[in-house]
């Protein structure tokens, strides 16, 4: 994350219940990977114990034949004292493992306890030691190894000092930035804050939570480790005869590599294996993590398709002519055919800002990318309709299937403008601001370079950012969170386009960034008539700025009435109702009961109790998964005037006006008091 | 906002990770530039970061390889006055290597010397240590840059096609295989692979020398030896890079322009997955220095490597002093070089690390 | 009768130097017990700093914080700094990071009983009772902070902040990351507690019309100052400041009269 001034409000997770619910419980399969290296390993350990029992005796038997190739008697031929290289492969198995151990211990251990002391260690001085750490661990492992092998004498000690010291840093590195971002979470501040201790601290609340991606560099540690002490064994300064081990085993079969090439393949072949073992168990272990860490797509597929029917049927609003987006039964699939968007249909006439509320999850989003044909990879979407409407082209479709040909993808770039919710991960931060407004206008409007320029400043100014020539030459980051959005709306306006899809433009900003955002966005609309989609999770803001609002839950539309409706909080749906009744507004809690009167000083003794305490309207439990929609209306099992048709039968559309309806049985079945709908005859519920 | 995050209530403008921007940018009315913004450039800040990393790799350098003597068990006087040396042609060596005198004069002259290129002699051969290294620092050099330029200019490309060809869990077997080929060329060290390029293609086919630096096609198997390791690791963190980027909301917000592929993944994939990329290549070139220098023995290459080795074989101290201190500075210089290209590529580096 | 929180003439600031920030300029507060204060004001306004100085994980360069009539910046000893941090405890906004992944909830809300020693068995008891104060089971306390959902992770934090039985505590935008009906659901429950436990709390927030529904006594802070103070009604209903004004009226959802 590039800036510091983010609300905390664009943190919300993606997914309202939590990824990894009770009912999902996680399958730990180990992968193939981690299997491989983990068997390889495993034999390797067991080779290196039985090893010289088994093949000691034949490995130093000298033979009469020297550098023999390979026959059935020497696999592997033998060597210059005719002793055979598949036994002398196999015997030095325990010892080569036994010094990579050593050696990986030892930059485990140096490592970790550097790491550690350089994080407990103050801000000062831990910066200027992961400073040196940086600088150490760019220096070559075998030239610090050259250095102490001169210092302590050729010979398995000094290379598994000076190995086992080269690999320290990134332990230490690691451990000590680990440590760091763990420690900053807010679990840890709040132990602190209980006065936990510093050991326990450590032991509880760091360790577990850093330990596997230490046990990822710890195996691959091992990987290099043994890959670079069978390297100086090989330059003859590792292990020294009588003794052997496999890089000293294959100096020998280098040696003869002329005469008798087979002696090189045993030692090079067990060296592979052994590290390409250890680095399988690492990779494995990163993956491994990776994938638990990731929520998970549950397996189970639906039909969401037949059981929603009876809801599409009769959906055909009544469109104006001059609508610009008309989308009808719109669906977002997931590969297993499970709908995260189900069946949902609205359009947007000429100048119309429509908003879509929901919460997390309400597939809010997915309707808002589907529409602008931006779906993220592994989705995709079918609808009866879905049509981006010019009155003098064609309509454009934005689901078909396949690639678009450049005449679509110019109309997409140029007809949507799109302001996405986060302005400082949605700009690129390598590329200046200039180069990435003026890209739409340069590359399918052929605008030249000062056009573009001169585009982009007239659009920078109507956004009220100041010197808006200079921006250009900045980069994202030398902005702040507000300006950047500004500069997200400027760049959207720029081919005057006939859409603007907008995604949570606000979320992140503060409130009186948010009000300006707002009035920007309004300004657009009326100077240039373009027509606005606007997804929000405030059904205050919707409320505001929107001529007509769409309430989505689980994926589904479930009300569609007017902005005006929405601010005198006249809703029909029973989720509609839910979600205004939860919101705490400044002007409803002003209509409670008056506060004890006084000021805090003159009520400083008063107990709380006094005050009348205002309670906002909860909905219990949490809407469902989208494998796990309900047949009939999706918000019946939390709804607190549900009827006995809602959980089976899917709600009927009731449509007062166009651009008007409500998705519930409630208004069929004469629940409600003083209703003169103009209902369309669909079956009553029982 | 979690505990740890001081400046979080302190930052009034978007200020970028890691020390303050300079003035003029965040949220400033005022246009940037001027003499304030060169004076503020994050060049110069990036210069003098960089200047004290290299001052503290220098001083560390030339105090290991002074310790080398200092360190070594034994008698550096007789080491190099052979065996068989008399107590008055020791006592006479001692005094010609300065032995005799304290470790800080000893200290003070081995600096000296380093000043006027002087490394002092051979004992095995008397010649100077610094006309070794010019004769051949060349040739490392040479087989270290080329390897370097390979790596990159193979492994960049690979790794970001297979990341684009395998996006969003296409391809899985393409995205498998990749992964395997990878992962074991990638576990196999450079020595291990040098001797099975010797053999299959040197001896076997008989297409290329397998010794010597006599032609330039001498260079190709030790080039590809060190390279092919490198190659594959930096293709897999490209591959896994790529894939992060192409994952970002700034790059939803480039497909959202419709822009061709070559010019979304090259304009705007490219430069954020260096940043990375190249911060990880640093590290793994430095390695390919060392490998360089195993490389060598196996080839038969006149270099730097080959030199050490048989000095450090015959406790060749001078030769020894020398060499390791030049292949440091050599590693040092080759990460400034990442930095500086770093800097070019994306500008936020200069001020500090890069948000990894 | 002395407040329970006395914050007087606190100044904070960051770096040495030309670097040096300051981000808190003499800040009064008093917080009598059994009220609530709210602390509104948009990001890099110096709310979540002045909250880590009163927990003491930020330190004022001058002025005095007292918490019960003792001035707590003037504490050295780790003895009397770990007595201060269980009087004050903080719930923290995100319920996706305020739990250690790894420890049951129960080990948790153990831990909080008895830092030291805490266990889940030995607390089993107290740990239920706990959960109870936030209208979770008792079988919560064997699963693991993964297996709930925000809003329900977020009792979780203020069961284990309850768990030190507090003078004070701090609600650090304890909902800004949950969604609107979640929030209702942590609101009333703070709201419960204030009624029954008498709790004494400062609710930092930079959304106005939670504040309003939650507090009793508002501040109003930007820069680094507070620029507005008084009891919730007087705050929002005649707003004196020009800040507090802007701020009010940007607030979406209000019936446009003035615009």
């Amino acid at each position: 994350m590039t800036a510091t001034n983010l609300l905390p409000r664009n943190r919300r997770p993606a997914d309202g219940p939590s990824p990894g619910s009770a009912r999902t419980k996680r399958r730990r399969r180990p992968g193939l990977m981690l299997t491989l290296g983990l068997t390889g390993l495993g034999l390797l350990v067991v080779l290196a114990v039985v090893a010289p029992w088994i093949w000691g005796d034949r490995a130093e038997e000298l033979g009469p034949s020297v550098h023999l190739g390979s026959s059935g008697e020497h696999w592997l031929g033998t060597d210059a004292l005719g002793r055979d290289i598949f036994a002398r492969t196999m015997v030095a198995t325990r010892l080569t493992l036994e010094l990579s151990a050593l050696a990986t211990l030892i930059a485990s251990t140096v490592g970790i306890t550097l790491g550690t002391l350089i994080w407990v260690s103050g801000p000062r001085i831990r910066a200027v030691g992961l400073r040196v750490i940086d600088v150490m661990i760019s220096y070559p492992a075998v030239i610090l190894a050259l250095a102490i092998a001169a210092i302590l004498d050729p010979g398995p000690k000094a290379c598994v000092i000076a190995i086992g010291a080269a690999g320290s840093p990134s332990f230490a590195r690691l451990t000590a930035n680990l440590a760091a971002s763990v420690a900053g979470r807010d679990f840890v501040g709040s132990a602190r804050l209980l006065g936990v201790g510093p050991l326990r601290l450590m032991r509880r609340h760091i360790l577990p939570n850093i330990a596997e991606p230490l046990l990822v560099l710890l195996s691959v540690s091992y990987a290099h480790t043994l890959m670079a002490l069978s390297g100086l064994s090989f330059l003859g300064l590792g292990v020294q005869l009588p003794d052997y081990d496999w890089g000293q085993l294959l100096a020998g079969g280098l040696q003869s590599l002329y005469t008798n090439p087979v002696e090189a393949v045993g030692p090079a072949v067990a060296i592979v294996l052994a590290g390409l073992s250890a680095s399988f168990v690492g990779d494995g272990l990163a993956a491994a993590a990776n994938r638990s860490r990731r929520a998970d797509a549950p397996a189970k597929a639906t039909k969401p398709a037949e059981a929603n029917a009876a809801a599409a049927v009769g959906t055909a609003p009544a469109v104006p002519d001059d609508a610009v987006l008309v989308v009808d039964d719109l669906r977002v699939l997931r590969k297993d055919g499970t709908a995260l968007v189900d069946g949902v249909s609205f359009h947007i006439g000429a100048a119309e800002i429509v908003g879509v509320v929901g919460e997390s999850g309400s597939g809010k989003s997915l309707t808002a990318m589907a529409a602008a044909r931006l779906l993220p990879g592994g989705l995709h979407a079918t609808a009866r309709t879905a049509e981006l409407r010019h009155p003098d082209s064609a309509a454009l479709d934005l689901v078909a299937p396949g690639a678009e040909n450049a005449e679509t993808r110019r109309r997409l770039a140029v007809e949507i403008g799109i302001v996405y919710q986060d302005p400082s991960a949605s700009f690129n931060p390598a590329l200046k601001l200039g180069g990435q407004l003026t890209e739409t206008l340069r590359v399918h409007l052929k605008a030249s370079r000062r056009e573009a320029r001169e585009q982009a400043i007239e659009q920078l100014d109507f956004v009220r950012l100041t010197d808006p020539a200079s921006r250009l030459r900045q980069y994202p980051h030398e902005l702040s969170g507000g300006m950047r959005q500004r500069a997200m709306i400027a760049a959207a306006l720029l081919t005057r386009p006939r859409l603007i899809i907008a995604d949570e433009p606000t979320t992140a900003l503060d409130v009186t960034v948010q009000a300006e955002v707002l009035r920007l966005l309004r300004a657009a609309n009326e100077r240039d008539g373009t027509a606005m989609l606007f997804i929000s999770h405030d059904i205050a803001v919707v409320g505001d700025l929107c001529d007509r609002v769409l309430v989505m839950y689980a994926g589904r539309l479930v009300e569609e009435l007017t902005a005006e409706d929405v601010r005198e909080g006249r809703a029909r749906h029973p989720y509609t109702q839910a979600l205004l009744a939860a919101t705490p507004r400044l002007d409803t809690a002003a209509a409670a009961p008056a506060e004890s009167a006084g000021g805090p000083e003159a009520s400083a003794g008063e107990p709380a109790s006094a005050e009348p305490v205002r309670t906002l309207a909860a909905i219990p439990g949490r809407p469902p998964q989208p494998d796990e929609r309900p047949p009939g209306c999706a918000f019946a099992p939390r709804c607190p005037q549900v009827l006995a048709a809602c959980h089976d039968t899917p709600p009927p559309v009731h449509s007062p006006a166009p651009g008007l309806s409500v998705l519930c049985h409630l208004e069929q079945a004469g629940a409600r008091t003083g209703e003169t709908g103009t209902d369309k005859p669909l079956e009553a519920a029982r | 906002m979690a505990l740890a995050n001081h400046p979080s209530a302190a930052a009034p403008g978007g200020a970028a990770a890691g020390p303050p921007a300079p003035p003029g940018t965040a949220g400033a009315p005022t246009a940037p530039g001027g003499l304030r913004g060169v004076l503020a450039s994050p060049w110069l800040v990036f210069a003098m970061r960089r200047l004290g990393g290299v001052a503290l790799v220098l001083t560390v350098l030339v105090t290991l390889t002074f310790a080398i003597v200092q360190l070594m068990p034994g008698d550096p006087a007789r080491v190099a006055a052979g065996n068989n040396a008399t107590p008055e042609q020791l006592t006479q060596m001692r005094h010609d290597l300065g032995l005799d005198k304290s470790v800080a004069a000893q200290f003070g002259d081995y600096v000296a010397g380093l000043f006027r290129g002087d490394l002092g002699h051979s004992f095995q051969t008397e010649e100077k240590v610094s006309d070794i290294i010019t004769d051949r620092l060349p040739y490392t050099a040479e087989l270290a840059l080329l390897g370097v330029a390979v790596v990159l200019v193979v492994g960049v490309p690979l790794g970001m096609a297979i990341a684009v060809a395998c996006r969003d869990g296409r391809r899985r077997r393409l995205d498998g295989g990749f992964t395997l080929a990878t992962g074991l060329v990638g576990s196999t060290p450079e020595y291990v692979l040098g001797t099975l390029l010797v053999l299959v293609i040197g001896i076997q086919l008989e297409w290329l020398p397998v010794a010597g630096a006599a032609t330039p096609s001498a260079l190709v198997l030790p080039v590809v030896a060190i390279s092919l390791g490198p190659v594959c690791t930096i293709a897999r963190i490209v591959r896994r890079e790529t894939s992060v980027v192409l994952a970002q909301d700034y790059l939803r917000t480039a497909r959202g322009r419709r822009l061709p592929a070559r010019r979304l993944y090259l304009r705007h994939a490219l430069p954020n997955l260096l940043t990375s990329t190249l911060t990880l290549a640093g590290l793994l070139l430095a390695g390919l220095l060392g490998g360089t220098v195993v490389i060598e023995s196996v080839f038969a290459w006149p270099g730097l490597g080959t030199r050490v080795v048989e000095a450090i074989t015959l406790r060749d101290l001078p030769v020894i002093q020398g060499v390791v201190l030049v292949l440091g500075v050599l590693a040092c210089l080759l990460n400034l070089l990442i930095d500086i290209v770093l800097g070019l590529l994306d500008p936020r580096t200069l001020s500090g690390k890069a948000a990894s | 009768m002395t407040p329970v929180l006395q914050i007087h003439g606190v100044d904070v600031s960051f770096g040495h130097g030309p670097r040096r920030k300051d981000v808190l300029h003499g800040i009064d507060l008093a917080l009598p017990r059994g009220r609530t204060l709210g602390l509104v004001g948009e990001s890099g306004s110096g709310k979540s700093t002045l909250a880590k100085v009163v927990v003491g994980l930020v330190r004022a360069s001058s002025g005095q914080v007292s918490l019960d009539g003792t001035d707590v910046t003037r504490l050295r000893s780790r003895a009397d700094l770990f007595a201060l941090r269980r009087r004050v405890q903080l719930v923290p906004q995100d319920p996706y990071a305020s739990l250690n992944p790894r420890m049951t909830v129960g080990e948790t809300i153990a831990e909080a009983i008895d830092p030291r020693r805490g266990g889940a068995a030995r607390h089993r008891a107290a740990v239920a009772e706990r959960l109870a104060q936030v209208a979770l089971g008792a079988d919560a306390a064997d699963r693991y902070p993964h297996e709930f959902s925000g809003g329900q992770r977020q009792r979780i934090a203020i069961a284990r902040a309850l768990a030190v039985e507090p003078d004070l505590v701090i609600a650090d935008e304890v909902t800004s990351a949950l969604d609107c009906s979640v929030q209702a659901e942590v609101l009333n429950l703070l709201a419960a507690l204030r009624r029954d436990l008498g709790l004494t709390m400062l609710f930092i927030s930079h959304d106005l019309a939670v504040v309003r529904h939650v507090s009793d006594d508002v501040a109003v802070m930007h820069h680094g100052r507070i620029v507005e103070s008084g009891t919730a009604q007087a705050v929002f209903d005649t707003p004196r400041e020009a800040y507090t004004q802007l701020l009010l009226a940007s607030v979406p959802g209000r019936r446009r009269d003035a615009a």
